[in-house]
């Protein structure tokens, strides 16, 4: 057991040394390298300030501003899935609040939390420019618009359902 | 014997549309062909705009194109059943597309394309008249570019209306061992999504205008800076740069001129406030999206300290037609100083929710009722937020005023980005309110006193004038708080958030629990 973590923390060293290689030349190259770090770990571990601070000959204070800065590098793992309910104006207008207000009950869990199963994390976004078929969604990449309670409640069940990886 | 062509089967790409389920209808569409042994030629458009149809299936025939939707699964075998590969009516038919008064009434310059091409189809992109604003512009000088786009009227679209073409002059003659063309598509604005569906769905259009931009300025390399809720515009954007550059429209030696430019998709990381240009030049060099002070102005010193323009999608993907029918044909369009078009975006609680470009100087009345059909639910519209979360809220007692920069800002409004969310009866103007100081306080990016703090405050002066504690003194309170925040901010976050806190209480005031007017 102790071995296999062992093992996935290698070559996770070694997948994050490849995507610091890629990047480090790019000029600005702080967000691609974050997005891209999030893209393969799914968050930003701590141990990758300094890597990213050294490879980019930058301070681990600036790295970990960039980092508190934006609200979507992930400073700890989130669930299988993310399911984000808009919050903006166009989607109130059409009653958001109620999603968020189910969601919460049916998940028991709030804003920027996670299930207990770590089944999935429940955040709010502000506009996922789908505006003209509000209220929006998204989960994971994809995005579903004229969202009803009835929707939501068969998705989340969906996810939910879903078998953790073994 | 002739072999007829397969009938061609339009299904949109763009993201609003695969939101309400326009993969899941392709599919169907193909496998019912399949079934009954038809061809088909299913091609994968931009959206037409009409949102409230999608997914909007069309169908070419000699006549035109013939619309059908809104399509679910479900519709598609009794659609062939009808008969509609040859346009056959249907009960979910609209007849010709482009004979929807929807779409017959707009003014399309900017978005002429939209819905009518394969997005990433450069021949498309070519038949449809792309690409012929460049080659003119290959033999103009960089001071004949931006006098056609100074002529044009052409004014900042992401919100601001500064004009174009003076930023460009700037650039221009400003020293540098560098110049860069920047794109800010950082589109936050809640009932917005010009700039995504144009990514989505015409971004060749948007390369096209970043080179002309390029060429007039100097500049060798560009940016397109967009969200990251907008995934799949970065991802068309990022195919459609690599297949422009392929055909030599970008590159080393951009058409064979000898003259360099080069793009590159950067993502956001959901910040609002790096749609503020100074904040976006930050995070674009990897650091935290705080505000800059100005001056220097970005066009003299901006991404990496090199002159820079930054312009909006909408401003940059209209530079095209404006190079391909002159600066007088873009000019007649629109009112006093505000020229052209302006594809105003239909959303929150409307029946008919959609893209809707028309010349500057119409009224909201038009838009909501004309276009949108008024309210979604049928109740009466009694509220719409113009110009995104720091716009004013607008009362039906101004849906009349034409919308043009300088009379909506006459009357302590802006058009900004052109988005248009209709709320109905039920809304509770406290409320939005609150949440415009809330969001204020969410996405402030902290560099000045002002917006940090104040916006924070002015959530808690609103929950305490909603409570009724001390109403008349926090409200007086409240209206100093916003001049603070109007005056004493860095940027428009902060100058703008008093916007619609202080439309909600000058208009609804019973909202608040005060019976009069709130005047201030």
């Amino acid at each position: 057991m102790s071995n296999l973590v062992g093992a996935d923390r290698e070559s996770d060293q070694a997948a994050l040394r490849a995507i610091i290689e890629v990047h480090r030349a790019m000029p600005g190259a702080m967000l691609p390298l974050l997005h891209a770090i999030q893209g393969q770990m799914g968050w930003v571990p701590a141990e990758v300030v300094p890597l990213i601070s050294d490879a980019l000959n930058v301070s681990r204070a600036e790295v970990q501003g960039v980092l508190d800065f934006y609200h979507d590098f992930r400073r700890a793992p989130a669930g299988r899935h993310v399911l984000q309910i808009c919050r903006a104006e166009s989607c109130q207008a059409m009653g958001s609040y109620r999603l968020e207000a189910q969601a919460r009950d049916i998940l028991g869990i709030n804003f920027h939390q996670t299930t207990p199963d770590g089944a999935l994390t429940l955040e709010p976004v502000y506009c996922l420019g789908n505006c003209a078929c509000s209220p929006a969604i998204r989960i994971d990449d994809a995005i579903y618009g004229r969202m009803d309670p009835a929707t939501l409640d068969a998705l989340i069940g969906d996810l939910r359902d879903a078998q953790a990886p073994a | 014997m002739t072999r007829t062509a397969s009938p061609r089967v339009l299904v949109p790409i763009d993201s609003s549309a695969l939101s309400v389920g326009a993969e899941r209808v392709a599919q169907a569409i193909t496998r019912e062909a399949d079934r009954r042994g038809l061809s088909i030629d299913l091609v994968r458009n931009g959206s037409r705009g009409l949102f409230w149809l999608e997914p909007l299936v069309e169908v070419e025939t000699p006549a035109g194109r013939i619309a059908y939707g809104p399509v679910l699964p479900p519709d598609v075998p009794d659609l062939f059943d009808a008969g509609f590969l040859s346009g056959r009516p249907h009960r979910l038919g609209h007849g010709l597309s482009d004979h929807i008064p929807y779409l017959a009434g707009q003014e399309r310059l900017t978005f002429a394309r939209m819905g009518l091409t394969d997005p990433l189809s450069l021949n498309d992109y070519r038949a449809n008249g792309g690409f012929a604003g460049l080659d003119r512009a290959m033999s103009m000088s960089g001071e004949e570019l931006i006098r056609e786009v100074t002529d044009a009227g052409l004014r900042g679209r992401g919100g601001a209306a500064f004009p174009t073409g003076v930023k460009w002059a700037t650039v221009r003659q400003a020293e540098g061992r560098r110049k860069y063309v920047v794109c800010n598509a950082d589109e936050g604005d809640s009932g917005t999504f010009s700039d995504r569906m144009l990514m989505e769905g015409d971004p060749y259009c948007l390369i096209e205008g970043m080179t002309i931009a390029a060429l007039a300025v100097g500049a060798t390399a560009g940016y397109i800076y967009t969200r990251s809720e907008y995934p799949h515009a970065c991802r068309t954007l990022a195919v459609a740069i690599d297949r422009a550059r392929e055909a030599g429209y970008l590159g080393a030696d951009v058409l064979g001129s000898g003259r360099a430019f080069d793009l590159e998709v950067r993502m956001g990381a959901g910040a609002y406030i790096c749609g503020e240009e100074t904040s976006l030049l930050e995070s674009l060099e990897g650091k935290p999206g705080l505000v800059r002070f100005k001056p220097p102005l970005p066009a003299v010193a901006g991404l990496f300290g090199q002159p820079t323009v930054i312009n909006n999608v909408i401003s940059l993907a209209t530079v095209p037609i404006i190079l391909a029918r002159g600066a007088a044909f873009y000019r007649d369009y629109g009112v006093g100083r505000s020229h052209g078009t302006l594809p105003f975006q239909l959303a929150g609680n409307i029946r008919h929710g959609g893209l809707v470009e028309k010349a500057f100087g119409l009224t909201l009345a038009a838009l909501l009722y004309d276009y949108g059909g008024g309210s979604a639910n049928g109740r009466p519209i009694r509220a719409v937020q113009v110009g995104g979360p720091l716009g004013a809220y607008v009362p039906e007692s101004q849906f009349e005023v034409p919308l043009d920069y300088e009379t909506y800002s006459r009357m302590g409004a802006m058009i900004g980005h052109g988005g248009i969310v209709a709320f109905d009866d039920t809304v509770d103007m406290a409320r939005m309110a609150r949440y415009a100081m809330e969001f204020c306080a969410l996405e402030s990016c902290g560099k000045c006193t002002p917006c940090r703090i104040g916006s924070r405050r002015g959530v808690e002066v609103i929950d305490r004038i909603i409570a009724d504690q001390e109403r008349a003194a926090n409200l007086a309170l409240l209206e100093s708080l916003c001049d603070t925040l109007e005056y004493g901010s860095l940027c428009a976050l902060g100058g703008m958030a008093p916007y619609p806190v202080r439309s909600a209480l000058r208009h609804f005031p019973q909202d608040f629990g005060v019976e009069t007017p709130v005047l201030f």
